[in-house]
């Protein structure tokens, strides 16, 4: 008897376990160890050796992954948000990050040219102005969808369109580059700390996102508006603003990630920084098993999906899958991973599951 | 008073219209169709090229017109087609889709010239073509890598967007390389360590060098299709603490001259440098010029010289005349 109780308690942590949002991103996390595991455990190798500046770091596949996957992970929380309150993506986040790498990079050069010896303005400065302009694009955005109702997608697609014009302009078309190696450290390593910069913004930005949702409503109100905008305004809410907000919220995130993303090497490339980041951004949110079509959000899941992605592209790399077939294998893996974290599937599981449990008991 | 000032407004605009139709008959009337300027730094260096080049000082009433999308350059150049230009210049954002317009041009006794890129379409609808030999740039490197001497070769191999002419000629010289010496029994010292593309973006080919660094894999060559690429997998070499450059344990090579890169060479951090030249105006200018005088061509696809630089041969002219 006492065994028959363990056996379905058990079920019941699997089922509970495969009802929650968090088990397809962990499960495909789980997944890519295994399979790099097996192909050898050298994968998980982390060496503790000299970079050509003479400093300490750390180094290996999991740092590399965490690194390169910091972006999109800051990009995740912002895109959840968006997703959950509006019901649509921001397709504009790639075009809004040359933007506003631009306008840092624009801000540190001066009137010096592009290539002066010293910066002209402090860092700081220079990112602030790039967070306010980028939140100022986040706001225009914001207003199209919010206040002008116009489907999420298509109201981004202005700036998709026009965004890396924008960020070419600003600097009069000319190609920045930083000679400072002080600018590197945000994308690169500071002296004397012995991990990569980028994760630890990452990890900065997580515990803030964390201390927001739990001692604000942000969270709560964000998810009322998605749900069902009309009761969340019979209640006292302001969706219209709430959708507002979260849009420029999401500008914020952009402002970090392009900070990084133009101090890994210190220069802008405006045709390709940021390519296509704002889909990885995206599938991040799809991984996580939040509905697209907005409301209740798990924004842990939505990030472990952005470093599931990277960890995909890490694997590949390592495989050394051909170029021209790199892209097959991604959409496989991805189909299978949305098609499996999708809600209907999910709830068709976990009813499987249900009836399954209650079959054995049945016959029990 | 009012009056007054709109008057003399009106007679300057007259005065200016009519200054401009005087001039206008004698100028050649040229529509230069190119890609968006912010592509790359190469097409910065060519956009700036021609600007300098056709001007109403040299002779000419240009019109220009920018896109990557090729329904749009085709738009553009029925605008010009309409405007009754002398000659069309055109670097298509793509291969196909352009037999109509230049039929077009054709009928209305325009003469088309492409640069920089070459089109599907039959070659009785062009004057003539002014090209890179993509192939060849990649030959020179690979000849100067094999010119090294070194035990081995173990190359990290960063390809741009597949597919496009500059990858395609690139990789191909490589990969025939390859292919040759590790026909011959005796002599197989060329391996590719990786092969990835990096689609022209420097943080994934420092992606793509940082996890072959992590894989523990031997390499000493790293071939990047262009300069960008390059800088990205030196920044992953210097991550790693692995010397590169002249007399270090890895040889970088790079594509484009940029005037970045080439200090990067003069500097040693880098080993060789292919140029893609951008300048195609001075080749433009002396078909335009034989035609005016109704002269024949002698070729119609006309290939530019191109060079590669080797870190210990650079000089601070170099930089100055071929860099971009």
């Amino acid at each position: 008897m006492s065994d028959m109780k363990k056996k379905t308690s058990a079920g019941g942590i699997l089922s509970k376990l495969m009802r929650n949002q968090i088990f397809i991103p962990l499960a495909a996390l789980l997944l890519l160890v295994i399979i790099n595991l097996i192909a050898g455990p050298s994968f998980f190798k982390i060496s503790y050796s000299a970079n050509n500046a003479g400093n300490m770091i750390f180094s290996g596949y999991p740092i590399t992954i965490l690194d390169f996957g910091s972006e999109l992970a800051i990009l995740a929380i912002g895109m959840t948000l968006v997703t959950a309150a509006s019901g649509g993506q921001d397709i504009s986040v790639g075009a809004a990050i040359a933007i506003a790498g631009s306008v840092m990079l624009r801000v540190l050069c001066g009137n010096a040219g592009s290539r002066p010896e010293t910066m002209q303005a402090p860092i700081i400065v220079a990112f602030l102005v790039g967070c306010v302009v980028a939140m100022l694009f986040g706001a225009f955005n914001g207003i199209l969808v919010a206040y002008f109702k116009i489907q999420p997608m298509v109201a981004t697609l202005i700036l998709y369109t026009a965004g890396r014009s924008i960020a070419a302009w600003i600097n009069n078309n000319e190609l920045p580059i930083i000679k400072e190696p002080v600018f590197g450290y945000f994308g690169g390593t500071i002296p004397g700390i012995p991990i990569p910069t980028p994760i630890i913004i990452a990890v900065v930005c997580m515990i803030v996102t964390a201390l927001v949702l739990k001692f604000t409503t942000l969270g709560l109100y964000t998810q009322s508006v998605g749900i069902n905008e009309k009761s969340a305004r019979l209640n006292g809410l302001n969706p219209t603003f709430i959708k507002f907000l979260s849009f420029v919220i999401l500008g914020l995130c952009v402002a970090v990630a392009g900070l990084i993303k133009v101090s890994r090497l210190s220069t802008i490339n405006y045709s390709v920084i940021a390519k296509d980041i704002e889909m990885d951004a995206i599938l991040a949110v799809a991984l996580g098993g939040n509905a697209l079509s907005g409301g209740k959000f798990n924004m842990v899941a939505s990030i472990l999906g952005a470093y599931v992605i990277q960890f995909l592209t890490q694997t590949l790399y390592r495989f050394k899958v051909s170029s021209d077939a790199l892209p097959a294998y991604k959409a496989v893996v991805v189909i299978v991973l949305v098609v499996a974290s999708a809600p209907t599937v999910r709830e068709k599981l976990s009813s499987l599951m249900k009836s399954r449990k209650s079959h054995a008991k049945e016959v029990g | 008073m009012k009056k007054r000032i709109m008057g003399l407004a009106l007679g300057v605009i007259t005065a200016a219209a009519f200054g401009m139709t005087v001039n206008a008959d004698e100028l050649i009337k040229v529509g230069i169709i190119n890609n968006d300027p912010s592509e790359s730094g190469y097409r910065t260096a060519n956009v700036k090229d021609l600007e300098e080049t056709f001007t109403e000082e040299n002779g000419y009433d240009a019109q220009f017109a920018y896109s990557l999308d090729n329904a749009e350059q085709i738009a553009s150049a029925q605008k010009f087609i309409q405007d009754g230009v002398d000659y069309l210049l055109l670097s298509a954002a793509d291969v196909a889709g352009w037999d109509t317009v230049l039929q077009d041009a054709q009928a209305e006794g325009i003469q088309v010239i492409l640069f920089d890129r070459t089109i599907d379409a039959d070659e009785s609808l062009y004057a003539a073509s002014v090209v890179s030999d993509m192939a060849k740039e990649g030959e020179m490197a690979i000849d100067w890598l094999e010119g090294q001497g070194l035990d081995a070769y173990n190359v990290i191999h960063i390809q741009g967007v597949m597919g496009s002419a500059a990858q395609v000629g690139r990789s191909g010289a490589l990969d025939a390389k390859v292919d040759e010496e590790n026909k011959e029994e005796y002599d197989e010292n060329w391996h590719i360590v990786a092969q990835q593309t990096a689609e022209w973006n420097a943080e994934k080919a420092q992606q793509i060098v940082q996890s072959v660094i992590d894989s523990g894999d031997e390499f000493n060559v790293i071939y990047a299709e262009n300069d960008d690429m390059a800088k990205g997998a030196v920044a992953a070499l210097d991550a790693a603490g692995i010397s590169h450059g002249v007399d270090g344990d890895v040889i970088v090579m790079g594509f484009d001259t940029n005037k970045w890169a080439l200090e990067e060479l003069k500097a040693g951090n880098w080993n060789y440098d292919g140029q893609c030249n951008p300048f195609q105006s001075e080749y433009l200018v002396d078909i335009i010029e034989k035609l005016e005088a109704g002269e024949e061509l002698e070729e119609k696809t006309i290939i530019m010289d191109e060079k590669g630089f080797d870190a210990t041969t650079i000089t601070d002219e170099d930089i100055e005349n071929y860099g971009i």
